[in-house]
């Protein structure tokens, strides 16, 4: 069964076709991973999903229900969260407040009451931090919850914004290259953690370039090249696939084919 | 149609002057960034040094060169004291350096000069001329001559120069054009003088119409500021076009409508324009990168 | 470290600006001390609240100064014209501003940077156009008297009384402000503020939060506005004019963007100089320009962050050694 449902995307850049004809499906419980070389539209393709880019054609269904061109916050409130492949934490707020303003969906919203801080408000912030909290503690942050974000280090960065995507409770996650930049270590935290988001039932859509961690880790894997989708299938079918080793790993098999 | 003309003339004249204050606007904020609100100043201090020069007895062509040269002055000044020392700081501090500036430069026309209006004899002469039943002043054919004038040598300038194409490169791209080994400082503190130069240019040709004061610029530099916007914020062209269009609609509206509220047409006009278009009639749309 | 967390508290700012209120008279050796306070107080009311809408979430007003006006006029006008008591006038021109920003805004908050600038200053211009030309309503460019606020029979008048009620409104405001940072309401509009993609998808509603505080804004500059016209009997159309925008933004950004106390403290330097400066006279305009580009060149933070700063480096050094 898929909850998150690409059909035949596309979308083009001032004549530049980004995207052409991609269409994936992502089960729940299960790690999708999108590869390609840089430039082959994974981003562009998260863009469209998550509603940040209107797609010209194609169309994206999101537990059964059509959610084609749908704005990111209302994707948000049907179950889609995503992170960022160049970072985008709200810097001056702590690494708490990042996770807490995560919970907004989750929490009771009305301006008058947050004025007066009734008690309620009161009530629900303690509720809100806790909850932040032990989203912090599964990315191993515990310790930084009143570090503000800003000062954080870029490996701590990286789980903050996951720590944040998970915060709505999300039915689906993407993932846009969590573990780039990362050093070997903070790679195995990554890992974990995608692991462990999956185990929760979460379908989690993953872009990234570390192969060793896209193969260990995926239950699918899409490959893309130049906008348009190369092969599909299961880690070791693509590993296989002789279209894929040819266009992304390169004729000699290439460094990475070997890590893999 | 006679009072078609009338209005058409007028607007024109007026939207020269809003168009050379545009593109001062324009000129800074491709080369820095920043948003110049000491803009209008320069056209003070074009009408007013130019004015008090020729009181003191320096004929009016020596006194309007020694005006443009002391605008040029004062935008260097500007640009090595205060947008130079507070580089990288936030869009809203450096608008509000230059509002301070604005600020502290209608205190020292205050002061070094006076507060009362002033005019300058038109320069040649204020015979109208008869044009197809409308009557257009001399003046004015210097102020739409004066603003093709400064467009020309600006465009010849930044088309067929070296330290033009630098200027453009600068616009396009700062960091690379620092790389491929452009002094773009000296491209920031040239587009200051510039936009100085052409907005006291603007001054002297439009004081004996309109007459100036140690204050005149505010309105101008909002104005402007508008018509810039309406272009499309960095688009010299732009500029003029939207200083054009906004010196027309004000001449027709105050004509066939009401002149009541002649300045409120140019801050209607921009809103409906930006509600319509959020980047200008010729500004670029930009895709958010993320 | 508890030092820091205790100088960030609400409590602790509401504290500050209560003793200030309280204590401020035992050191005034006249009666003028009292109406520049006053005047202090009002305008850190509107400063307070812009500050909301730039320093949490980052969208610039050049045209709050016509909120403003429309405050101030409808003490004036409603009295004078309509037979609405001024209290009640009050509360009306905050609804008006109020629904003026909600159906403006929306428009206005989708342009960005350079283009939200002229849009808003558009807006406060057009509003200082109208209070100038509509004469028979407003007196035009003389501006009109403002009848005195009748409170429950109680004539409030004289800079003393009007030292107090201010002070109270402000320390209303004041408690506001500081209750929203850590709300879901404040969240939103600082997360805004740092991405707006990351706010989006985590499901902030971007546009109504800005909608939200530029609403919030609009209605405290009103009240602020208000309340001056009541204390001075007087006011013109210059209160709605883009130079006291330029004012109320630059009381923002030289307190401190964010920072509550900031904007009081802004307020009370930007109120304060001009009075310190009528000494000069001619000069005042001058010395106004220079003063601003200094401190926006100097103390870029604002004051209230960099003594902050100051202060914590402070705490640390002596913590170490």
């Amino acid at each position: 069964m898929s909850l998150l449902v690409a059909q035949d995307l596309g979308i083009a850049f001032g004549g530049v076709v980004a995207v052409d004809g991609v269409s994936f499906s992502a089960a729940p419980g299960q790690v999708l991973s999108i590869i390609g070389p840089n430039g082959a539209g994974k981003t562009t393709l998260f863009n469209l999903v998550s509603g940040l880019y209107r797609a010209r054609r194609g169309r994206v269904t999101l537990n059964g229900e059509d959610v084609t061109g749908a704005q990111p916050q209302v994707l948000a409130a049907k179950g889609l969260s995503r992170t960022f492949q160049n970072l985008q934490v709200f810097g001056r707020m702590t690494a708490c407040e990042n996770v807490m303003a995560g919970r907004h969906l989750r929490e009771r919203r009305s301006l008058a009451a947050d004025l007066f801080r009734l008690p309620a408000v009161r009530r629900q912030n303690r509720e809100t931090r806790a909850a932040a909290e032990e989203l912090l503690a599964f990315v191993r942050l515990g310790e930084r919850g009143d570090t503000p974000a800003g000062a954080l280090p870029y490996g701590a960065l990286k789980r903050l914004e996951i720590a944040r995507a998970l915060a709505p409770e999300p039915k689906a996650l993407l993932l846009d290259e969590p573990a780039a930049g990362c050093n070997a270590v903070e790679t195995t935290e990554i890992d974990r953690l995608i692991r462990a988001v999956a185990d929760r039932g979460v379908a989690v859509v993953l872009v990234e370039h570390d192969m060793k961690l896209v193969m260990k880790i995926s239950d699918r894997i899409l490959v893309l090249d130049g906008g348009r989708p190369l092969a599909e299938g299961t880690p070791a079918e693509v590993r296989a696939n002789p279209d894929v080793i040819r266009a992304y790993l390169g004729p000699q098999h290439g460094r990475e084919a070997a890590h893999a | 149609m006679a009072e078609f003309l009338q209005f058409l003339f007028s607007g024109l004249t007026v939207g020269a002057v809003y168009a050379m204050v545009a593109l001062g606007f324009t000129l800074i904020y491709n080369a820095s960034d920043v948003v110049n609100f000491a803009q209008g100043e320069f056209v003070m201090i074009g009408g007013m040094v130019t004015v008090f020069a020729a009181a003191a007895g320096l004929p009016l062509p020596l006194a309007a060169v020694l005006a443009v040269l002391i605008a040029v002055a004062v935008g260097l000044l500007l640009h090595a004291l205060a947008i130079e020392p507070a580089r990288g700081a936030s869009a809203v501090t450096l608008i509000i350096i230059t509002i301070g500036a604005s600020i502290f430069l209608r205190g020292v026309a205050q002061v070094l000069f006076d507060r009362q209006a002033h005019g300058l004899p038109a320069f040649s002469g204020d015979a109208p001329i008869r044009f197809m039943g409308a009557a257009v002043l001399p003046q004015s054919l210097w102020v739409l001559g004066g603003a093709v004038a400064t467009f020309l040598l600006l465009y010849l300038f930044l088309d067929r120069t070296l330290l033009g194409k630098a200027v453009l490169a600068t616009a396009a791209n700062r960091l690379a054009a620092r790389l491929v080994g452009i002094n773009t400082r000296t491209v920031m503190a040239l587009a200051f003088g510039a936009s100085a130069a052409i907005g006291a240019v603007a001054g002297i040709l439009i004081t004996p119409i309109t007459l100036t004061s140690y204050d005149a610029g505010t309105l101008l530099a909002l104005k402007g500021f508008a018509a810039a916007m309406l272009g499309g914020m960095g688009s010299p062209f732009g500029a003029v076009l939207g200083g054009l269009l906004l010196g027309l609609f004000e001449s027709f509206s105050a004509g066939y409508v009401s002149s009541t509220y002649k300045d409120a047409v140019a801050f209607v006009t921009i809103l409906l324009v930006l509600f319509a278009m959020p980047s200008g009639l010729l500004g670029r749309r930009a895709v958010e990168r993320v | 470290m508890q030092m820091r967390a205790v100088l960030a508290s609400r409590f602790f700012s509401l504290f500050v600006l209560a003793a200030m209120i309280g204590l401020l008279p035992l050191a005034f050796p006249s009666g003028y001390y009292f109406r520049v306070a006053a005047l202090v107080w009002i305008s850190a009311l509107a400063a307070i609240g812009l500050n909301i809408l730039m320093g949490q979430a980052g969208q610039v007003s050049l045209g709050h100064a016509g909120f403003f006006g429309i405050g101030a006029y409808a003490v004036a006008i409603g009295p004078a014209h309509l037979g609405v008591p001024p209290w009640a006038a009050l509360v009306l021109g905050a609804a008006l501003s109020g629904i003026l920003a909600l159906v403006i805004g929306k428009p206005v908050l989708r342009l960005r940077g350079h283009y939200l600038a002229i849009a808003t200053l558009g807006l406060g211009v057009l509003v200082a156009i109208v209070l100038t030309n509509e004469s028979r309503w407003t007196g035009g460019p003389d501006g009109m008297p403002v009848q005195r606020l009748v409170l429950f029979g109680w004539r409030v008048a004289g800079a003393e009384t009007w030292y107090w009620v201010s002070g109270a409104v402000l320390l209303l405001g004041t408690w506001l402000a500081l209750n929203l940072t850590d709300t879901p309401t404040g969240r939103a509009l600082r997360a805004l503020h740092d991405s707006e993609v990351a706010a989006r998808v985590v499901g902030i509603d971007v546009a109504a939060y800005k909608l939200r505080a530029f609403v919030i804004a609009a209605v405290y500059a009103s009240v602020a506005g208000s309340l001056l016209a009541l204390m001075n009997s007087f006011i013109t159309p210059d209160q709605a004019g883009f130079l006291h925008s330029v004012e109320l933004v630059t009381m923002v950004v030289v307190g401190g963007l964010g920072s509550v106390l900031g904007a009081i403290v802004g307020a009370a330097v930007l109120v304060t100089l001009p009075q310190l400066l009528t000494v000069f006279r001619e000069y005042e305009h001058l010395v106004l320009g220079l003063l601003i580009m200094l401190f926006m060149i100097f103390l870029r933070e604002g004051i209230v962050p960099s003594l902050r700063a100051i202060f914590a480096a402070r705490l640390r050094t002596r913590a170490a050694g």
